[in-house]
């Protein structure tokens, strides 16, 4: 079936044709219509499956993990401020091995208030245990809402999808929604195997472990977050083999025989693919590599991309305060394998900063810049900034 | 001075729909503050997350628009840092009620000297409708399609439990009384809450068929009565109004001080 839907709306197929089966819910916005497409699905008899109305984002993921824990399929949504109210819970839910799927929409950190897009408030998840699956337009997000629960229960690990404040989340594009009977056969009911609250054979969730044993169950994470990597590209393969439409963890577009590489995230990466076609046709080699997993870092697929490449400029819509763009860190400390011969140089750009605009025109700036620039600067360069 | 005085037109036109009850409850807060006497200056007014919370930006005075639920938490902080100042706190249900419930209870437990004002407009309205711990049994939001089936705070028990010295009710229908009871809150040292129920005409009134925002004030009219009124014994349904709790205890600011003196001998 196609149908014209909005990015929150494509979130909110994707948990309902998935068949999760829990929902804890508190608005804020831009996520709220998220929920609310939920609360009328379930009305309406379109999905079946309990709405727990929480009292905060603190308890919705609290509900989240503890109906994961009784063994079935749970999601939740939020923003910014909420996503940092779940912090805590955040650590819980992978240190407890639930997999539990979170649609965050980026939005911009307070003080001063601002609901636009930044993904200031997703990355800065990163130590969570979360897979942080990146999308570009509804489709992808519809696409991987039903991806990230086979992800997260294959590995046991939450995951959240993330997409854009506004330029998604409120906005409608023509989507093509899986039949509930085709998603069925490509995510099956989840099993969760031997860790659920089984009434005939008690668990104990939670209990404290000592040093050694924590530790061995903390290198347990990181040992999934790196088969994780594997997992995703598995089930990429597995969706597109279902529904024709494949996904990659590192995309180029127009990356071959670039000399400059644009390295975008969300939907930068949608306006990055028009501004390189329009640089081709002035005969720059301009070209785009988009990345989708923030984690695991996918740093194996960024080095096959940019292998050899002299120079890339990597757009961030979010920085660290005293240490600049967050894509263009994880990608310098990736590139530190390769020899300086093969390792081009990385330029990093912070823009679109609490719901900025990240244009075509931006994105040919960025290039030009680095195109005419002999080194990088030491610090990221800010783009757009009115007064410095 | 009139209450234009105290605002700050530059932030106008302000955001709160057609009918909407919070700027009759700005308008008397600053009625109430202008009748203190008190200066502009020895005013704070912080907020949280939601429609209520955006008085603090229209009203000159010290102001500050926090997290959501965390205003009563930040407000603390003012009041122990300048005890000297008056803080009052305006919210909405949801901000009070659900994610900062615990921060309710708890500065009313210490009757701290702040003025709590919760706008309860029985409904999340900034974001569009969602249902609140304030919204009445089987009432229906956004996301209670079919009515909710959670059952309301009576949010004046809430505060009288959990150790406030000063509790009232008013509405926006009843700007007299509301305008002496907001200045009796002030005035009251300890914890004072204050609930005026006010209308959401855009989304708990529709969703709900309560008419318009005049149908919704005409309500609060006919559906309240003053505490122990003759009315009240012949329809208990009725919704009491009035300071239901005036008490002398020790305040917090001031029992932390007389300790500290204490200790410093």
């Amino acid at each position: 079936m196609r149908k014209v839907l909005t990015g929150n709306q494509a979130v909110a197929y994707g948990a309902m044709l998935s068949g999760v089966e829990v929902v804890a819910a508190y608005p804020i916005t831009p996520q709220t219509t998220i929920i609310e497409t939920l609360a009328d699905m379930q009305a309406e008899g379109l999905g079946d499956f309990d709405y727990i109305r929480v009292e905060s984002e603190h308890s919705a993921m609290a509900a989240c993990i503890g109906a994961s824990m009784g063994g079935v399929r749970t999601f939740t949504a939020t923003s910014g401020q909420g996503l940092f109210l779940m912090h805590e819970m955040l650590h819980y839910a992978s240190g407890a091995r639930t997999p539990v799927v979170l649609a965050n929409v980026n939005r911009a950190p307070a003080a001063p208030w601002n609901i636009w897009s930044d993904q200031t408030d997703s990355l800065s998840q990163r130590e969570t245990g979360w897979i942080q699956l990146y999308c570009e337009g509804n489709q992808e997000v519809l696409d991987t809402t039903i991806m990230a629960f086979k992800i997260a229960e294959k590995l046991k690990l939450p995951a959240m999808v993330i997409l854009d404040a506004f330029f998604l989340s409120h906005t409608s594009e023509p989507i093509e929604i899986p039949d509930k009977e085709a998603v069925k056969d490509f995510l099956p009911t989840y099993d969760p195997k031997d860790i659920w609250l089984d009434p005939d054979n008690p668990h104990t969730f939670g209990a404290i472990a000592m040093s050694d044993p924590y530790m061995e169950l903390r290198w347990q994470i990181q040992r999934d977050m790196e088969i994780a990597k594997s997992v995703i590209a598995e089930v990429h393969e597995d969706f597109a083999h279902h529904f024709g439409r494949m996904y990659h963890q590192v995309e180029g577009y127009l990356a071959e025989d670039a000399e400059v590489l644009v390295i975008c995230t969300g939907t930068a990466a949608s306006t990055a693919r028009v501004a390189v076609e329009a640089l081709r046709a002035e005969g720059e080699r301009a070209g785009l590599v988009k990345i989708k997993t923030f984690r695991p870092f996918p740093g194996e697929e960024i080095i096959g991309a940019l292998k050899g490449k002299k120079k890339v400029a990597v757009i961030d819509r979010n920085f660290s305060p005293g240490a600049q763009g967050i894509w263009a860190q994880e990608l310098r400390s990736v590139l530190c394998e390769l020899s300086d011969q093969e390792r081009p140089m990385v330029y990093g750009y912070i823009a679109g900063i609490g719901g900025c605009d990240i244009s075509v025109k931006t994105i040919k700036e960025i290039y030009y810049k680095t195109l005419e620039s002999h080194r990088p600067d030491d610090i990221d360069m800010w783009v757009g900034v009115r007064h410095v | 001075m009139p209450a234009k005085d105290y605002l700050r037109q530059r932030f106008f036109p302000q955001i709160w729909c057609p009918g909407c009850g919070h700027g009759i409850i700005m308008g008397n807060m600053i009625r109430a503050i202008d009748q203190l006497g008190l200066e502009k200056n020895e005013v704070v007014v912080v907020s949280g997350i939601g429609c209520s919370s955006r008085m603090p930006g229209y009203v000159d005075f010290h102001s500050l628009h926090t997290l959501h639920g965390r205003a009563l938490a930040f407000a603390m902080g003012v009041k122990m840092g300048r005890p000297e100042l008056t803080v009052i706190v305006p919210m909405g249900d949801g901000d009070a009620a659900a994610i900062g419930g615990n921060h309710l209870i708890h500065a009313a437990r210490r009757n701290i000297d702040l003025t709590a004002i919760i706008m309860n407009n029985s409904i999340y309205g900034m974001t569009g409708g969602q249902f609140s711990p304030m919204t009445p049994f089987g009432d229906k939001g956004t996301t209670a399609p079919s009515g909710t089936i959670d059952h309301a705070f009576d949010i004046v028990e809430l505060a009288k439990g959990a150790g406030a010295s000063f509790v009232a009710r008013t509405t926006t229908y009843h700007v007299k009384e509301m305008i002496k009871i907001i200045a009796r809150a002030i005035k009251h040292k300890g914890f004072s809450m204050v609930e005026v129920m006010s209308q959401c005409p855009t989304y708990y009134g529709r969703k709900n068929k309560l008419g318009s925002a005049v149908d919704m004030m005409n309500s609060y009219k006919d559906g309240t009565t003053s505490i122990g009124s003759k009315k009240k014994a012949e329809h208990p349904e009725l919704i009491e109004r009035g300071v239901f709790l005036e008490e002398e205890r020790p305040e917090y600011s001031a029992s932390y001080s007389a300790l500290v003196k204490k200790s410093q001998g």
